[in-house]
């Protein structure tokens, strides 16, 4: 087949299954509404900065890793309550368990837009003392899915 | 006489239920509302209501935003069906009262189970100090680190 033969059809092909292959081991329900969700917040951002063009899994791995500490003292980071690794199991203060907030890990994560938004709203004022921004929620979103 | 028979049956019915009391002593209800045991239960075990005063779970159930160094906070309507829950179960809700009434007069208000005589009473007793610093335990608010059932209302395993 001459559309495999070129470097950058083979390129397209390789980069399409791989950014596809965490959305599509997921059931097909949960991962549309789940790519719904980070569009949402891609046109929200976008209505913000017209300069925006994408979300970045560095940011938010930067965002994740980051210690502010400019919330609630006993929340300096996420990293307080999930550890530092993205597939940890963390523990909240009061000592109960938290899945991974890797998708990899907890493939059920992120689907439901208003319990995404009740921890954002809950996290973000608890370790920054504010809202999020929605590229500060895309980018975490984008940097746990490809986890 | 009938009036004496009545007495020494009432007698012996408290003397047999004081025994059962004995026996089966720490058991709650469990929390059976789904919207409560799903947001209370989140963070935390779903504390089963009767173990705080009214006036204690509505100071909590206001300061959601605040709650314990963290924002809990929960759109108004689950607000107001979590708090209708605890009022209606909480530790002075019936006239008998709970345990969890003892040693606290009428106008405390505690924030904290862990802060109630009751409480403190019982697990000043039975819970030495290094059990608390257990990485597994974490915190006092982790009672199903020791008390397995807990979250059936079943604290009768110490």
């Amino acid at each position: 087949m001459s559309l495999f033969r070129t470097v950058s059809a083979r390129r397209l092909i390789i980069f399409a299954l791989a950014s596809g292959w965490v959305v599509l081991s997921m059931s097909p329900a949960s991962a549309s509404q789940l790519q719904k969700n980070i569009a949402g917040y891609a046109s929200e951002a976008k209505a913000r900065d017209k300069t925006f063009e994408a979300f970045s899994a560095d940011r938010g791995r930067i965002l994740f890793s980051s210690r502010p500490a400019t919330g609630k003292p006993d929340t300096p980071s996420c990293t307080s309550c999930h550890t530092s690794s993205p597939t940890g199991v963390g523990q909240t203060r009061a000592g109960k368990e938290i899945a991974p907030l890797a998708l990899s890990k907890t493939p059920d994560r992120y689907t439901n837009i208003k319990k995404v938004e009740k921890w954002f709203r809950r996290n973000c004022n608890s370790v920054l003392g504010r809202v999020c921004t929605a590229l500060e929620k895309g980018d975490f979103l984008t940097f746990m899915i490809a986890q | 006489m009938f009036v004496n028979r009545g007495i020494y049956f009432t007698a012996a019915a408290m003397v047999l239920l004081a025994g059962t009391a004995v026996k089966a002593d720490e058991r709650y209800k469990p929390v059976m509302d789904q919207v409560v045991a799903k947001e209370c239960g989140a963070c935390h075990m779903a504390f089963q209501p009767q173990m705080l005063p009214k006036k204690s779970w509505q100071k909590i159930m206001d300061g959601l935003p605040n709650h314990f160094g963290e924002d809990a906070s929960l759109d108004a309507k689950t607000v107001r069906h979590i708090t209708a829950y605890h009022l209606k179960n909480a530790a002075d809700s019936s006239w008998l009262g709970g345990k969890f009434m003892r040693g606290l007069s009428k106008t405390s208000a505690p924030l904290r189970i862990t802060e109630t005589p009751y409480w403190v009473r019982e697990h000043n007793e039975e819970v030495p100090g290094r059990a608390w610093k257990d990485p597994k335990v974490k915190s006092k608010a982790n009672c199903i680190a020791c008390h397995k059932r807990a979250n059936s209302g079943d604290y009768d395993d110490d």
